[in-house]
This record gives structure tokens, sequence and C-alpha cells, in this order.
């Protein structure tokens, strides 16, 4: 894949996670776009690369957040017994 | 090599608040979203591992429930199941839908896929049933690992550790068995935009109980669905000879 469009694949899949963001999609929508936009200028490949890894780190930090919020609503409903 | 069958429900999303419809005959499901029981996840996802680990070799993940059932069936495909079964019960027929009628059909899907372990969620954060594993292995005549934590591959049997009050249990079990999920099982994976996208490609077959043979008519007659009482709100307490007072004037002391 070419660096371009790792840069386009990276947006659809923040986009999709966003649709389950606690504080509602449009609110995480917003902030996406102005953080691609922000740096849609950028030409250096070595930045970008970095611009990258950046967003890669917050696809797994989104997917942490997802599943801890799951894990201890369902503690809270079930488990709490103290 | 194992066959795993996993039921899978749609519910509604465990974030959203259920509102109780006015004329009390239920809850609000329309224009609410909805999604995969979070306890099929896990079970969904404890399939996957033993796919991984090449215990398995094939998925089959089932839902009872009308058309939308199919999204959480291309959520388990994504996330890994081989195949997905879709039992189509709708309208007032789902209403009444119970664990047992879902624990005979999954039994039949059981035998005619000649599965080698059914694994569920322990319950639906919807009804709280908590019925589906147990009656499951009952209609098989299988035995049952219930709420496991843990789940090992020994030879021809399995090793589960169950979650009892307390602590954990540890038992042999022989194949095949049915399993159901507790929290603590693992973390499911999250279901990534391409897997959803290569989801829809694969097999997802819709039958009837009419077609296994199972009567999914009501047992069942729902006579009032009401909102949970508010807890009334507490006072604050300006001194310690006060909350004596207020205490003995309510008999507590």
């Amino acid at each position: 894949m070419s660096q371009r469009s790792r840069v386009i694949d990276l947006y659809k899949r923040l986009f999709h996670l966003g649709k389950d963001y606690p504080s509602g999609a449009d609110f995480f929508r917003v902030r996406l776009h102005n953080a691609f936009m922000k740096n849609s200028k950028e030409s250096d490949p070595d930045k970008i690369e970095k611009m990258i890894g950046h967003g890669e780190f917050v696809v797994k930090e989104l997917e942490t957040l997802y599943m801890l919020k799951k894990y201890r609503t369902l503690k809270r409903r079930y488990y709490d017994s103290a | 090599m194992a066959r795993v069958l996993v039921g899978v429900k749609r519910v509604i999303d465990y974030a959203v608040k259920i509102r109780v419809k006015p004329d009390k005959s239920g809850v609000v499901t329309d224009g609410v979203k909805h999604s995969m029981n979070p306890f099929d996840e896990i079970a969904v996802e404890e399939a996957v591992r033993l796919k991984e680990q090449k215990i398995a070799n094939e998925i089959i993940a089932v839902s009872c429930g009308p058309q939308q059932s199919q999204d959480v069936l291309r959520t388990a495909l994504a996330m890994g199941a081989d195949k997905a079964i879709h039992v189509e019960v709708a309208g007032a027929e789902y209403e009444t839908l119970q664990p047992i009628h879902v624990s005979k059909i999954l039994a039949k899907i059981a035998q005619n896929e000649k599965v080698d372990l059914v694994i569920v969620g322990k319950q639906a954060i919807d009804d709280d049933c908590n019925q589906t594993a147990q009656m499951t292995a009952g209609f098989l005549d299988w035995p049952q690992a219930t709420y496991a934590s843990k789940i090992e591959k020994k030879d021809d049997h399995i090793v589960v550790k169950r979650e009892i009050d307390g602590g954990l249990e540890t038992i042999k079990c022989k194949i095949p068995a049915v399993i159901s999920a507790d929290l603590r099982l693992n973390e499911p994976r999250y279901a990534t935009l391409p897997n959803i996208m290569k989801a829809k490609k694969k097999p997802l077959t819709k039958i009837t109980p009419k077609d296994l043979g199972v009567d999914v008519s009501p047992r069942i007659q729902i006579v009032k669905v009401e909102e949970p009482p508010v807890r009334q709100a507490g006072s604050i307490i300006p001194d310690v000879d006060t909350l004596v007072t207020k205490l003995k004037e309510k008999g507590h002391a």
C-alpha cells in the first residue's frame, strides 16, 4: 500500500471506530476530521510515517477503551457484591 | 479437531438506557442501538481462540430472532466464525421466545451439524435468563460446563475452570459438551472494518424453527413490564443527636 492509501485506510478505520465513541459519533468525527486536516499539508514521508504510527496507536487505544468500558459496566451490573 | 457451535443473541446495546413502553407491554426497541450480547461475544472469542490453537476447525454461529439478527451473525463472522445460521423467529413469536425454544433449536442444529462443542454466553443482558446452556445440555444429554473462566483441551476431554461463589472450581468434562462463557473467560476482539467487509462473503443460511421440527408456540404470556422503583432521596442530618432521634422515630434503635 502506498503511504497515501494507508492514510486513507487509517482514516476509514478510525471513522468506523468512532461510531461507538462514548461522547457520540459526531463528537468524534469532527475531531478526527480536524486532526487529519491539520496535517494534510505535510509532505515529509518520515513525518507522515510517524503520524500514521500515532494513528495506529489511537486505534489500539480506542479498542481497549471500548473493551474496558463494556467489561466494567458488566462487572458493576452482575458481579459487584461489595 | 472439533466443530464448534456458538449461540449469539441480538440485544439492546449495553450502553443504552432502557425505556419501558407506556402501555407496559415491553421495552422500546424501535430506533434503539442493538448489538451482540456481550457474553456471547466472549463465547465467539473463545471459539475463535480454540480455532487459532488448532483445537477447533470450524465455527458455526447461530442466532434466533428477526431479520436484524443477521447483523450480529455478521459480527460473529467478522470475529472469525466460518459460517452462520439464522433461525428466523419474528414478530409476536419472538416476543414470547424463551430459552427452552432456543435450546431445542440449538440442540437440533448441534446434532444436524455434528458439532463437538456448543459454546454460548452464560446469559443475555436483556432477559437475564441464564438457562439456554443448561437446557441445551439437557436436550442433547451432554455434559455441561457452565460459567467457564478457562477452557483447556486435554486428549479426549476438556478441563474447565468454573466461576462459583467465592472461588473457582475445576472440572474435567467429556466431549461433546456444552459450555457457557463467564465474563472473565477472555477479552473479545473488536470486529475490524476489513474483517466486517470480508464477513459479507462468508456463508449465511436462513432456516425456520419449522425446518428443524421445533415448536416455538408461546409458553408464557407477558402480563406487564415495569420500571424498577426509583430510589427515594436521602437527607443530610446536622449532628449525631438528630440522627439518634430520627432512628428512634423509625424504630431502628
